[in-house]
């Protein structure tokens, strides 16, 4: 059915299709949305047989999941930014562990300086952690990918992170078809945990593992994500037999196989890019753009394949590793080694800052001409941070940079000068 | 467990033991009818925590899991799911691939236990589940620090589960650091006794017992290893409760005291004789029973026994000793001991 939400009250209602058993959250922004409705739709009766859980904190919010998945009930939360870095202990306990939690992450950015906007560096923060991390660039993507993540999650019998922009797509209101409970029980079967604490099956889970057997442990958690691989692609083209949507799937190419220069991107910036690129196409230029919706598992053999005929590979990214760069633009290289590709990284949109396509027209056309760095921010105000290093090599005591900054901008009134 | 094999029809709690007969406090089983006997001298106990696990010698944790979790099993017709804290107990009973728990058991982190034990209770309010209960155990450190946040927030919640804290009075399991339930005065690996400097600052700790009953949870406990009977009820009682119950168990550790390992029951029985572990229960907030002291002893004579506290008894030191006296003497007072 067609309804006119936003992207938090879609994800809210998809839960609600899946028929999750327990639901332990904690509220943050951009994400609060999601339990505020699921917990209306528990106390109304709309979704049934589900524990709501108010609790204290992220890290007992993951800890619920991982007791209550453990216990054998398919188990929901939604988190952002500082919630995940509060949880993160209980992040990589949940994988460790191998139980199936799904869990929204509305992307934030993560302070200091504190910031509730829109980038990528909540997620980044736990690429290694052993979690699915699937990203979308709509709300029907969002609302979709959801009932796929449970799915996927009890078939692997590992935890699914899907990430959507915290506001962009959180708080939109689009339209957005939601399936039938009919559709969704079709799709997805009730949960048959791989372990569970059963008094008529005592089980001990959770055992100190020495030397002798971590390297194994750790393999298998491995090689479950590269089965994940063909896995997600077999789930997302069930999905679309029985929704009709393309949504998931490892990898979305926009014309990426035949264009000299691709941008490279996660999340909801695919959809500016696409206005660009239809534009950019119109006016005679071979341009595209592959979307990356698993980022873990990571596709390279899809992405090398997908990039074979790219001449230049633009990697968009909302964050990135300091001191080192672009964690895609690193991951897209090693994934395109045996190909010569030139690759730039550019980094934007941080701390929410808006992504316009004239400045992405910019990156482009320098590209075309051939004059694109390998490392970029876009739209850095170059005068600030010049001034402020500037402050900083005059004296010791230049104080806090943010404020500094902030100050420079004429954001905040100067009461105090260095 | 009922009482068919028994001579008479008289309940536990009131048949009168002749103490005279054993010479001491213990209520020996030999003394009560076969039904109201502790759950280790029967048959059907069952065996939650079994034998082959690697507890030191006298651990006072190992002794008194085993008995906490019978009697729970007991109460509940074998119904039972423990998650445990990181520490000890869960170090010295599952080095993969062996287990020494015969119950479904569940170790996530260190300062998550309450919670974790939170989500199996949800999970089973979700399947309407109302006989399994949810047992959630952890060390002094793993309760009274790292995982009191999640703690606090099971009181809170009124969650579903009965909580054991097994008190050894600091981290054991790393090296006997101090914990904020390790006593004033002592001797840990960060709690060194310099100069006039005592170990364990007396300005600082927190008993636990005291803020779980400010929570006004049904019920919260003390309990001690040496009065296994009186332990074995308290975790019986508490299955009668739903919603969330505390139960803190006095548990020496010769490795973290220096302590003989055969001292254990003894020591365990003089903390509570010379008023430093009161023991006592609460319903709702409200102090409804203590356990008298029949003899009272000097805490010099507890200390004495234990390294930690060595340098307190040492003739420039009465002033710590005095503070010592005053701590016991407070708690005889707040939980009326004599």
């Amino acid at each position: 059915m067609l309804q006119q939400i936003s992207g938090s009250i879609a994800v809210a209602e998809a839960v609600a299709l899946c028929r999750p058993e327990v639901v332990p959250c904690y509220p943050i922004t951009p994400q609060t949305h999601i339990v505020e409705h699921i917990s209306t739709l528990v106390k109304s009766g709309q979704l049934k047989n589900c524990t709501y859980e108010n609790v204290e904190s992220e890290f007992a919010s993951m800890s619920l999941c991982i007791g209550a998945s453990a216990a054998g009930s398919r188990t929901y939360t939604a988190t952002a930014s500082q919630g995940l870095l509060f949880m993160m202990e209980a992040v990589y306990n949940a994988s460790g562990l191998a139980l199936p939690i799904v869990m929204t992450l509305g992307n934030r950015a993560i302070g200091a300086p504190i910031n509730i906007w829109n980038d990528h560096s909540d997620a980044m923060s736990v690429r290694d952690a052993g979690w699915i991390q699937l990203f979308v660039e709509s709300n029907q993507q969002a609302l979709d990918v959801h009932i796929q993540a449970f799915k996927l999650a009890e078939t692997l019998s590992l935890p699914v992170m899907v990430n959507m922009d915290g506001f962009i797509l959180t708080h939109a209101i689009t339209r957005v078809d939601m399936p039938t409970q009919e559709q969704v029980d079709q799709f997805l079967p009730p949960f048959i945990p791989r372990q569970k604490l059963d008094t008529e099956a005592p089980l001990s889970i959770g055992a100190m593992v020495g030397p002798d057997a971590f390297t194994e442990v750790r393999y298998l958690a491995h090689h479950k994500q590269k089965e994940a691989l063909n896995i997600i692609e077999q789930q997302a083209a069930e999905f679309q037999g029985i929704f009709g949507r393309d949504s998931g799937g490892l990898i979305k190419s926009y014309y990426a196989e035949d264009a000299e220069i691709v941008f490279v991107a996660m999340g909801s910036v695919v959809g500016t890019m696409q206005e660009l690129v239809e534009e950019l196409r119109e006016e005679g230029h071979s341009v595209g753009i592959l979307s990356i919706r698993s980022f873990r598992p990571f596709p390279a053999n899809a992405i090398d394949k997908a990039l074979a005929n790219t001449r230049h590979a633009i990697i968009f990214e909302k964050s990135f590793a300091v001191g080192m760069g672009g964690v895609l633009a690193s991951e897209i290289h090693m994934a395109t080694v045996a190909n010569d590709i030139k690759i730039s990284s550019v980094i934007g949109g941080l701390g929410g800052r808006t992504i316009t396509k004239k400045s992405l027209r910019k990156i482009i056309e320098s590209a075309m001409q051939d004059e694109l760095d390998t490392e970029v921010f876009l739209d850095l105000e170059g005068t600030t941070v010049v001034r402020e290093l500037r402050r900083q090599q005059e004296g010791q005591s230049s104080g806090p940079a943010a404020e500094n900054i902030l100050r420079d901008m004429g954001v905040v009134s100067a009461s105090k000068t260095h | 467990m009922s009482n068919q094999d028994s001579n008479t029809d008289i309940p536990c709690e009131q048949q009168t033991v002749k103490f005279y007969q054993t010479g001491t406090f213990t209520v020996g089983n030999r003394l009560l009818d076969e039904g109201c006997r502790t759950v280790q001298a029967t048959a059907e106990r069952a065996n939650s925590l079994d034998s082959g696990h690697r507890a030191c010698q006298g651990c006072g944790q190992a002794l008194g899991a085993r008995y906490a979790l019978d009697a729970a099993m007991r109460a509940t017709d074998n119904k039972i799911i423990a998650a445990n804290a990181t520490g000890c107990l869960e170090v010295f009973t599952t080095p993969y691939p062996e287990t020494a728990w015969s119950i479904p058991w569940v170790h996530s982190l260190f300062g998550n236990v309450a919670a974790v034990a939170s989500g199996i209770a949800a999970s089973l309010k979700a399947k309407g589940d109302t006989t399994t209960r949810v047992i959630a155990q952890g060390g002094d450190g793993g309760t009274t620090d790292i995982g009191f946040g999640c703690l606090s927030g099971m009181f809170d919640r009124n969650d579903d589960v009965l909580y054991i804290c097994y008190d050894n009075g600091g981290y054991m399991n790393t090296g006997v650091q101090r914990s904020s339930a390790t006593p004033p005065a002592a001797r840990t690996a960060t709690t060194m006794p310099v100069g006039d400097n005592p170990g364990s600052s007396f300005t600082t700790g927190k008993f636990l017992p005291a803020i779980a009953m400010a929570h006004e949870i049904p019920y919260v406990a003390t309990a001690s290893v040496h009065d296994l009977h009186d332990l074995e009820r308290k975790v019986e009682k508490a299955m009668t409760f739903r919603g969330a119950r505390y139960i803190q168990i006095n548990v020496p550790c010769p490795l973290g005291w220096g302590s003989q390992p055969a001292l254990t029951i003894k020591l365990s029985r003089m903390g509570v004789e010379c008023g430093l572990v009161p023991l006592f229960e609460a319903e709702n907030g409200k102090l409804t029973d203590s356990t008298k002291i029949r003899y009272r002893i000097p805490v010099e004579d507890y200390l004495k026994l234990q390294r930690r506290f060595a340098h307190v008894l040492k003739p420039q030191n009465t002033h710590q000793l005095d503070a010592i006296r005053k701590i016991a003497e407070d708690n005889i007072k707040r939980y009326n001991l004599v």
